[in-house]
């Protein structure tokens, strides 16, 4: 039986290694896209592993004050989130109405 | 035995964050990408912060870990409904395996 301490370092390098392969997996589909939702998407579970990434950190640290920091970085990457998906309903909802004006005027 | 506990819930809590990130890039188009991405993600870093109220088991870094599940059970839903009503009106095509689409009929009008 391995002792608690060298277990939680294990399990925090573990889970920091499995955290960063995530996070390259969705950079991955944040350059590749296709469409732009993909992207916000891409955005959005990215802000939530760095979130999980921080706490991780904390915990393999044992430093508290990176908690902190995921609280501020939750807050702003929803607002950041939220006014993606409102730029992609304008631009779109832009588009169709230009093209709906378009037909009429032909 | 807590910090066991502790070592389990890193564990579980970093291989649901795998399976969210995997899910974004194997699923077929955006909705169900963001059905990945959302539900899986918010397990995963739930897990995650309990594990770290379990591990320093002090009042202050509880009610912040508090705090974050708060924040991310609230924004989570918020964020991906945003997101699939955008996919959704930008008119973009759903993946060819989808055969039910409740919203068809009403196109064009508010969703």
């Amino acid at each position: 039986m391995i002792s608690a301490n060298s277990f939680i370092d294990f399990a925090g390098l573990a889970a920091l290694a499995m955290l960063l392969f995530g996070l390259v997996l969705v950079l991955w589909r944040l350059a590749r896209g296709p469409t732009a939702a993909d992207r916000v998407i891409a955005l959005d579970l990215l802000s939530m592993l760095v979130v999980a990434f921080l706490v991780a950190i904390s915990i393999h640290a044992r430093e508290t004050s990176y908690l902190d920091v995921a609280i501020a970085y939750a807050c702003i990457a929803f607002l950041g989130t939220v006014a993606l998906a409102r730029y992609i309903t304008r631009t779109s909802r832009r588009r169709s109405e230009q093209k709906q004006g378009d037909q009429q005027d032909g | 035995m807590v910090d066991y506990l502790t070592g389990l819930l890193m564990l579980l809590g970093s291989i649901f964050c795998l399976v969210a990130s995997v899910g974004i890039v194997r699923l077929p188009d955006a909705l169900t990408r963001m059905h990945a991405a959302t539900k899986t993600g918010t397990l995963g870093t739930g897990l995650l912060i309990i594990a770290e109220a379990l591990f320093y088991r002090q009042l202050g870094i509880s009610l912040r870990a508090a705090t974050v599940i708060a924040l991310v059970l609230l924004t989570a839903p918020v964020a991906a409904h945003l997101i699939g009503r955008a996919f959704y009106r930008s008119g973009e095509a759903l993946s060819d395996r989808t055969w039910i689409d409740e919203l068809k009929s009403q196109k064009g009008k508010t969703v």
